[in-house]
């Protein structure tokens, strides 16, 4: 056996855990997902087959489509916004923040990553409600005389999704920023570039990897999440998620959760596809 | 594909424990109150293993994914028990073991809870699905009239419970269509009043969201609400208050019942035996998920002056006599029930 071949076995053998469990847990089931999503109900009872019905419903019905849109929407907004938000707050730490305390600040960037998911979510409920913290501090700053209606909006989403992902984004940026060598900046200003300059064609080009890693973090976790739109939301408008739990909780029908699953599944996709030149998931 | 492989997916989402000494529930939240279950878990030197499920349509689709013997008990809206055993899945119970003689005349429900003259399952808990409201932030008389709640008075002060069968019973009641009426040719009666109470409402939540909601401020009524919703927030929000309109209000009921096939049916028998004991009944009617009229009258004797206030105990003759049960949907019906109520979340 040449030394090559010895090699490949072996590449293969340290392979072969994680194939086996990735093959057991996410492609088989998958499989079984994108099964069930062609079959439909009778009653109660799931019929199989290969009818495309769930999947001609989630493009046609209003109810459903403004569900994808909906999620799509919302999951944008918070990407976007965290990423702003992330981004200079990451630079703070890596640049400003002397390198002993770098670790402090790290700490108390993700602290609030320690509490409940759910806590956290009923936690800004109660902060952004009618008589929260923030509507009477405006109301005893004479900002407003009326409450102004945050709670159960898709403000209130969008907010709950932003403090939980600048948290991740800041990490993700942070790695890239701190092994940013200085001597890029300075090459670019001894050349006469400006500080904008420098920033818009040195600086946020070499960042783009840990950013559009941690944008797309966010967004596979932002549109299949339930419980922060659940909580926050009010209900006043449905997500995919909201959706695929109607429908296994209520009305049983797991076909039509599993099309929408998959729907989803695609949407992630795409995203994975528009961002995938830029990728670098070693930097998580 | 065959249909079990096809659900095999689904049957990993509902595997229940198997130890010998325990006994696997399908129950509401209210059942994982410790104080409820505990006492019976100590007595009987066993471990109920609880699983929460939202609707008999959820309820049933477990219990289709499950082999026979995963599960022993059910709880399940008295309405729905005939659907359960025409579907095969309850077994009968003895009814003179049963102390259904105790229970308020009306809650006995026996053209719900039995079949052909056997009995499949046992009025545990009622309460009803009406209105609650802060009475220091709207006018208490406008309670009593459905129409208020789309007059624009109230606009943005509406939270409704997110279930779509109590609302839409009640949006019935104000069109004066029984509930027991409540059909595909009666349902779309229904649209605009529902289309209107979602515009003046602000939210449409769970139970925890919605107690939340009142007891913060952030909406001053709930439709759907009652009892159950404001009875757990009375002590520290006195002004939290519920009331049944003069177009009536829906009289929920949950039944407990034994899963046909179960391997521990004298477990289970004396489980559900517990649970309609005045002690269970007492524990079940004061759970911290919900409160709830006990169907036990004799559970009356455990309970404080104080709970039976809130729980108008005094009262429940006149309530009674003004509420209707749950609709009970044909599957195409209670199809497009959750598909208008689906269409008013995304409105």
């Amino acid at each position: 056996m040449s030394i090559a071949s010895a090699e490949r076995k072996l590449g293969w053998g340290l392979l072969a855990p994680a194939l086996l469990w990735t093959a057991a847990f996410f492609v088989v089931p998958f499989l079984a997902m994108l099964a069930l999503s062609f079959a439909h109900m009778e009653g109660r009872a799931i019929v199989s087959g290969f009818d495309p019905g769930n999947y001609i419903r989630a493009f046609t019905d209003w109810s459903q489509l403004k569900a994808l849109i909906n999620s799509v929407e919302i999951t944008v907004t918070v990407t976007v916004i965290s990423v702003v938000l992330a981004w200079p707050l990451a630079a703070i730490i890596a640049w400003q923040v002397p390198a002993r305390f770098q670790r402090l600040a790290l700490l108390m960037a993700v602290l609030p990553f320690w509490t409940s998911y759910v806590v956290r979510s009923y936690s800004w409920l109660l902060v952004l409600g009618k008589n929260g913290v923030i509507n009477k501090a405006l109301m005893g700053i004479g900002v407003i005389s009326e409450p102004l209606a945050l709670a159960s909006t898709r403000t209130a989403t969008v907010i709950g999704f932003v403090h939980f992902f600048v948290m991740l984004l800041t990490l993700t940026i942070y790695a890239n920023l701190i092994q940013l060598s200085p001597n890029y900046a300075r090459a670019a200003q001894d050349l006469g570039a400006s500080r904008w300059a420098t920033f818009v064609h040195v600086i946020l080009p070499l960042t783009l990897p840990g950013v559009i890693t941690g944008a797309f973090v966010t967004f596979v976790l932002c549109i299949g999440d339930y419980i922060t739109p659940q909580i926050l939301g009010g209900n006043t408008e449905l997500t995919l998620p909201q959706l695929i739990m109607l429908q296994m909780g209520r009305s049983g029908n797991f076909p039509m959760a599993s099309a929408l699953s998959v729907v989803l599944m695609g949407v992630v996709t795409v995203a994975y596809a528009a961002c995938s030149r830029w990728l670098r998931l070693d930097r998580l | 594909m065959p249909r079990k492989s096809l659900t095999a997916l689904a049957l990993l989402l509902a595997t229940p424990a198997c130890a010998e000494d325990t006994l696997n529930a399908l129950v509401w939240c209210d059942h994982t109150d410790p104080t409820l279950i505990e006492p019976f878990e100590k007595a009987h030197n066993v471990k109920v293993n609880l699983k929460e499920f939202e609707g008999t349509a959820a309820g049933l689709a477990i219990l289709d994914q499950s082999q026979p013997g995963d599960w022993d008990v059910m709880v399940i809206d008295s309405v729905d028990v005939h659907r359960a055993v025409e579907a095969g899945k309850l077994a009968e119970l003895p009814a003179d073991k049963l102390p259904t003689a105790d229970f308020f005349p009306a809650l006995v429900m026996a053209t719900n809870n039995t079949v052909d003259g056997k009995t499949y399952a046992v009025t545990e808990k009622f309460g009803y699905n009406t209105i609650s409201y802060d009475k220091t932030k709207v006018d208490p008389k406008d309670m009593e009239d459905m129409a208020a709640l789309t007059s624009g008075k109230y606009d943005g002060k509406i939270g409704i419970y997110d279930y779509y069968l109590p609302v839409m019973g009640l949006l019935a009641l104000g069109q004066g269509i029984k509930t027991a009426d409540l059909n595909a040719d009666t349902l779309p009666k229904l649209q605009d009043s529902l289309t209107a109470l979602r515009k003046a409402s602000k939210q449409v939540s769970d139970v925890v969201s919605s107690q939340t909601a009142l007891a913060t401020g952030d909406v001053d009524i709930v439709v759907g609400g009652g009892e159950w919703l404001t009875a757990v927030l009375a002590k520290d929000n006195p002004n939290l208050d519920w009331t049944i309109p003069k177009q009536g209000g829906l009289r929920w009921s949950q039944s407990i019942a034994e899963v046909a096939g179960t391997k521990k049916a004298d477990l289970a028998l004396e489980f559900i035996q517990y649970i309609v004991s005045p002690e269970g009944q007492a524990a079940l009617a004061q759970s911290s998920c919900y409160w709830g009229m006990p169907a036990n009258q004799k559970a009356g004797d455990l309970l404080s002056p104080e709970a039976k206030a809130v729980l108008r105990w005094d009262q429940q003759p006149d309530y009674i006599a003004r509420s209707q049960l749950y609709p009970i949907p044909d599957a195409a019906t209670d199809a497009k029930m959750q598909d208008m109520w689906t269409a008013m979340l995304n409105q």
